[in-house]
Order: C-alpha cells, then structure tokens, then sequence
C-alpha cells in the first residue's frame, strides 16, 4: 500500500518528533476523539514518542463504545424474535448486554450475521423474503450515509421486511457537550478524519471561537497524528484556537455534500443517549416518518428489560477523557478484551482494550 | 455472562479455544505426550520415535483460490508431523459428506488431497466415509490423520526457544486467511489473493540435512503468527520480539487487511513455518530455506529474548515495541 507507506516512514516520524520536542510550550493534554486514533496511537506507541510534551487522552469517537446498554439490549431482544436476522458489523459482536452477547445468542440459536457493509443486508431482505431483516446502524456521521443508502435501495426495490435499528450518532454536538463541561482540562482537539470527510471542518469551528480550544483535522497514519499534534502544540504556543486541517488529502472545509443530502433524506437529527455522555441533544439520528417503513423501533414489537449497567464499570469516564484506563479498578483484571465488562475493551477501537493490547510493553527503542 | 455454550470462537485458534483445549481436552485426557501440546504427539515404539496427529479441516467456501478443502487437508496434516521434525509416513482420511452434494466437487477434492499428499510423498492408506443428512455438514468435512518417523537425534519442541535464538519464517504472511475470507464474503477488493497452503515436510527435512540446531517450529495456522508465537513464548518461558519492518506481507493482503482492519500477524497461514534456532545458524538455515521448495521468501523476522516470560512484542518501524496478543476469537472487521 504505498499511499500508507509514506504516511508510516520512520524518518518522517523521527524528525515530526523532533520538531514537536523544539515546540516551546508546558506540558499540554489533547484529545483524540476518533477510535480510529486510539487504535493508531496505540499501535504505534505514538503517546510514548512525545509524553514529555502532551499527554493524548481518548475521547468519546468509538461508536461500539458510546452506544448504550438500552439499545444493545434492545437488538439482543430483537435477535430472538421467531423469524428475524439480525444483521451487523463485527465489532459488536461481543459487545454485553446487560445479560448476553449477539455471539452467545447465535449460539443459542439466534440467526445472527456479520456483514462489511449494509449493502449486504439488503441482499440478505431480498433473498429470504419471508424474513425479517434488523440491521444494527451504529456509528457516526462516516457510516451513516451507507446505511440511509441502504433503506433507499430497499425502498427502490419495494422490500417490506428490511428494516434499521438506527443508533447513529454525530459527533459535533457530543464536542459541544464536552467543551461545555466544567472539568474538561483539555487543550486541544485531534478531530476525526473520517467524519470530517462527510462533513467537513466547519462545524467545528465553534470549538475555537467560543471555546478558544485549538482543533486539528487529523487522518491516522503515525504522520497524520503527529502532524496533527504538532499543529496544535503550534497554536497553543501562539496562543492561537482555529480549526485546521492536517488531513487536506480527504477533507475539505466544505466536506462531501451529496453525502450528507442522502443522510438528509432518511433522517431526521435527534436527541440522543450516550453511554458516558448521557442525554445530548441533537447528537443523533433518527429514521424520518416518510421512511418509517424501514424503522426497526416502529416495525418490532421489542420491550427489552430494563438496562442493567456494569457495576464498577468506569468506561463513561473514560470516555470523557476524565479517566485513563489503567485508573478503573476492573481494568486488566475482572475486564480484559477475553471478558469485557464495558463497551470500551470490546471494540478494538476502545481506548480501554488499546491500552490492554498494545499499551503494556513500554520503553522505547 | 455465562460460558456453558460452545461458540464459534471456541474453534478460532485463539485464546477461547486454548482455554477449551486445556479445560476440557488436555485434562480430559491427561498424560504426558498430551500435555507437551505439540502439534504431533511424539512416542517412542520398537526403538524408533512416531510422530502422530490428526487434523479437522472445515472451511467456507470448499474452493478457494490457491487450493480446496482436499489440498488443505493434506498439507494441514504433513505440516503438523513437520512441525516436530517429522517426516509423514502414512495418511489417514474420513470424510463427512452431506446430503446433495455434487460428486464432481468430492472428487474434485480427493484429486487434490492426492496431487498434495504425491509431492508430500505419503500416501492415504485407510479412510472412512459418512455421509449425513442435508444441513447436518456444510458439504464436506475432512478428518486426515498422519503418521511420521522423527530422525535420529533431532528434538523439536515449542518448550525449546531459548534466549538469543532468532525467529525465521518462509514467505509472506496472513495469505489463506484472507484468500478464504475474501472468496467466503465475495468481496470485490481487485486483489489478487491467494492461499499459501503447501506441504511443507521438504523445506523443514532440508534445514535438518543442513544440520541445523532447530530448537522450535510451528506452522503458524488459526490464529496466525501471534497465537503461535504466543504459545512458543509461553511453553519455552521466553519473549519473543518481531520487528515490524522485517515482517513479509505482499502488498494485497497488507491492503485487504488495513480495509477490513485485521492485524495480518492474527490471520491463518496454510503454507508458512516459524522457525526457531540459535542466532549463528541464521544464515545457513535461510541458504537452506531458499534451495528448498516454498522458502524463497524465507527472512529473520525476530529474536528470542530471556524476558518477560511469555510475552511476544514487537518492535514498530516508528520505534516503540508494542505487545503482540494471541486474539481472543474469531477475527471481526471493524466498523469505520
């Protein structure tokens, strides 16, 4: 892959380092708010590589992680039910319920199907017509607009027994409730690449201007992240907050309009649950009434019981940035990536299960 | 949660499955050649050292590009009698047929069992058929014991890595595991992928008539080059270290893998053997390699280190080492 290789040289990484070690500034936190990051970060023990000048702290851009304990039930519910197939990506496999898993329900006889993408749901609606098809949209802003695709082609083909159990999230409003907390002692934003491809760099630019808090638009190669860090270690130094863009090979100010006009199309933008966050408004994405058809939570008939949240589990903290993984007290031992008692060490995305996998062999070269 | 169901990461060649084994197998069964977990018990009988094992292989889709279920089974087997220095003498094949299926996909799949088994020179000498009702298998299942003799004075054991030993591997990595998943999900990537699955017995007898001192070999299958580092690293009380530039992956699996966000080091090999020995042998283990068949790819990606005790790390090419875990179950794609 040679579009990554550049992005991964060690001599680029070595003299990034470098620069960030000339920055003049005190010891600053930033926050990475994309899980893609944590993943990245970890894997190439980028924190290590410049802990004497910032500490990186994961924010809440894992969507395994942020969905909570009421909608996961909700679909293990769903999965039960005589005749369904209950279609998803991987990573939520083994994400708990408050009393299951979807791997453990398959086991118990559930028709549970892991798909790369929601294309291939609706080819599962389409060939057993005689079932019904649940898919579980879960992500952000990136993955929402394949999933409103994927209701507009059933809807195209006029399939009745495809539907979406849509907890979509967007990432703007859930920043707007971080920087409005009183105890956020964050310096600075790494933002999603990803995201910020749909829907560019402007909507965050209240971040800078109300918040003064310096924003770099980062993609996820070791020079992408450091490049990143190094833009904002700059604006913290020049006592400057904007909202740049160290990813100016897939993101624009302006993002991919025809994107968010499908997204557009199919939902309506909703208060939302987060695990961690609780109650944001206007942080979610709801299927809009001229689709209802393809709305899981108007099709299904699902009561699941009430949400049994883990006890001890502090992955809402961590996602918050107000707690790093090593400081929950199940962490490494009763919550392990073989046993995950919350979201964060389930998704391999998570900041908790980052830190377990890669995060224990220490000392550079 | 509760654990009493059996589930598909039970059989993923992670950590799951080398729970079950140990719980339920490994004390089911108790004895000493068992509890050595090697990939074929050793025994000592009318003076000579039998190397035996059997092997299971279920895949989706029965073809695949680089091979079928037939090939697999073959090589899957002499790789594991290889694995212990063992050179196959004989093959054992049962066969679990379903319902309906095309007799021209079993024959298919019989002419490549015995196209591997000729250039493994062994061959089937008993079998058994049965054949179950529609749903009951997924068209074929195939069960291939092997048997093998282990040459005089030759002691291969995963209990034997030893501090400043290096670690060798024959080729690129994580290839039939992403030739299988790419041909089972029909994914359209344009990658030219394929399985690796080759017999192996002649590559590991050339590095015995080299005369070199192998400590510790295994072909590094389900759950790829981590879980079986991991178990090296675990039952010889070593770390290993890989260093991430030296590791061979060709640029298509490197791709697929990055798209669907799997770490190449935890995906099945059918064709590869780790190779562990003292560091001077380094060079004539790789002269060796590269004359034999399937090791013209054969490079040094590691060395064994005294400490800590049953950890595998790796060194990334940006500098800080990072620890390298078997994983857990089944290998899922991430979301974004």
């Amino acid at each position: 892959m040679k579009f990554v290789d550049e992005f991964r040289d060690p001599r680029a990484v070595r003299e990034l380092v470098e620069s960030i070690k000339r920055i003049e500034v005190p010891r600053v936190c930033l926050m990475e708010v994309c899980g893609t990051h944590t993943m990245s970060i970890a894997r190439y023990g980028l924190r290590e590589l410049i802990a004497d000048r910032a500490d990186l702290i994961s924010g809440p851009g894992c969507p395994v992680c942020v969905t909570p304990q009421g909608d996961i039930d909700w679909f293990l519910e769903a999965a039960r039910l005589p005749g369904v197939i209950a279609v998803t990506f991987g990573d939520m496999m083994r994400v708990p319920g408050s009393h299951s898993n979807l791997e453990q329900e398959r086991a118990r006889g559930a028709d549970v199907r892991v798909v790369y993408s929601p294309a291939d749901a609706v080819e599962l609606a389409r060939r057993n017509a005689e079932r019904q098809v649940v898919f579980f949209g879960v992500g952000f802003e990136t993955t929402a607009p394949a999933v409103a695709m994927s209701m507009l082609e059933a809807k195209s083909d006029s399939l009745t027994n495809y539907a979406v159990f849509c907890a979509h999230k967007l990432i703007p409003p859930a920043l707007k409730a971080l920087v409005e907390a009183p105890d956020l002692a964050v310096h600075g934003f790494i933002l999603p690449g990803h995201v910020s491809a749909i829907i560019g760099s402007k909507p965050y630019q209240f971040i800078a201007r109300e918040h003064r808090v310096p924003c770099v638009v980062a993609g996820f190669e070791p020079v992408d992240v450091l490049q990143a860090v190094r833009m904002l270690l700059l604006q913290v130094a020049g006592g400057r907050a904007e909202v740049e863009i160290a990813y100016g090979r897939a993101v624009s100010p302006d993002g991919n309009p025809k994107a968010r006009a499908i997204v557009g199309d199919v939902f309506d933008v909703t208060d939302a649950r987060w695990r961690g966050l609780g109650e944001v408004p206007a942080s979610g994405l709801a299927i809009n009434p001229e689709h209802a058809l393809f709305d899981a939570r108007r099709r299904l008939d699902v009561t699941p019981p009430p949400a049994v949240e883990p006890k001890g589990c502090r992955c809402g903290e961590v996602l918050k940035g107000a707690l790093v993984p090593e400081e929950c007290a199940l962490f490494g031992n009763r919550c392990t990536p073989r046993d995950p008692v919350g979201p964060c060490m389930v998704s391999s995305e998570g900041a908790c299960a980052a830190r377990y996998r890669y995060g224990r062999a220490g000392g550079a070269a | 949660m509760s654990d009493d169901l059996i589930l598909l990461s039970h059989g993923a060649g992670g950590q799951l499955m080398a729970e079950l084994i140990d719980q339920v197998f490994v004390r089911g069964f108790d004895n000493p050649v068992l509890r050595a977990r090697e990939d074929s018990g050793v025994i000592e009988l009318a003076g000579r050292r039998i190397a035996l094992t059997t092997d299971s292989f279920v895949v989706t889709p029965v073809v695949f590009p680089g091979g079928d279920i037939g090939k697999l089974a073959a090589c899957g087997t002499v790789n594991d009698l290889a694995a212990v220095g063992a050179e196959a003498v004989a093959l054992a094949t049962s066969f679990i047929l379903e319902e309906g299926l095309e007799q021209s996909l079993l024959r298919r799949c019989v002419a490549s069992l015995r196209a591997a088994a000729d250039e493994a020179g062994v061959r089937v000498i008993t079998g058994d058929t049965k054949v179950v009702p529609r749903g009951s298998a997924d068209e074929l299942f195939v069960t291939t014991t092997g048997l093998g003799l282990v040459p005089e004075g030759v002691q291969i054991s995963a209990a034997n890595a030893r501090p400043s030993d290096v670690v060798l591997i024959n080729g690129g990595i994580a290839e039939h595991g992403m030739a299988v998943l790419c041909a089972r999900e029909g994914m359209d990537f344009d990658l030219d992928i394929g399985s690796d699955c080759a017999p192996l017995n002649r590559l590991v007898a050339a590095l015995i008539t080299a005369g070199c001192d192998l400590h510790a070999l295994r072909d590094p299958t389900r759950g790829g080059v981590a879980a079986a580092l991991n178990e090296i690293a675990q039952q010889s009380g070593v770390c290993i270290e890989l260093r991430e530039e030296a590791l061979p992956v060709a640029p298509a699996v490197r791709t697929a893998c990055e798209l669907l966000g799997l770490d190449p080091l935890q995906v099945a090999n059918e064709g590869k053997m780790l190779v562990i020995l003292p560091e001077p042998q380094a060079e004539r283990a790789l002269a060796a390699m590269g004359a034999a068949p399937y090791g013209a790819g054969a490079v040094v990606i590691g060395r064994v280190l005294e400490g800590p005790a049953g950890r595998v790390q790796l060194r990334t090419a940006v500098g800080p080492a990072r620890i390298v875990d078997r994983p857990v179950g089944e290998l899922m794609p991430r979301i974004c």
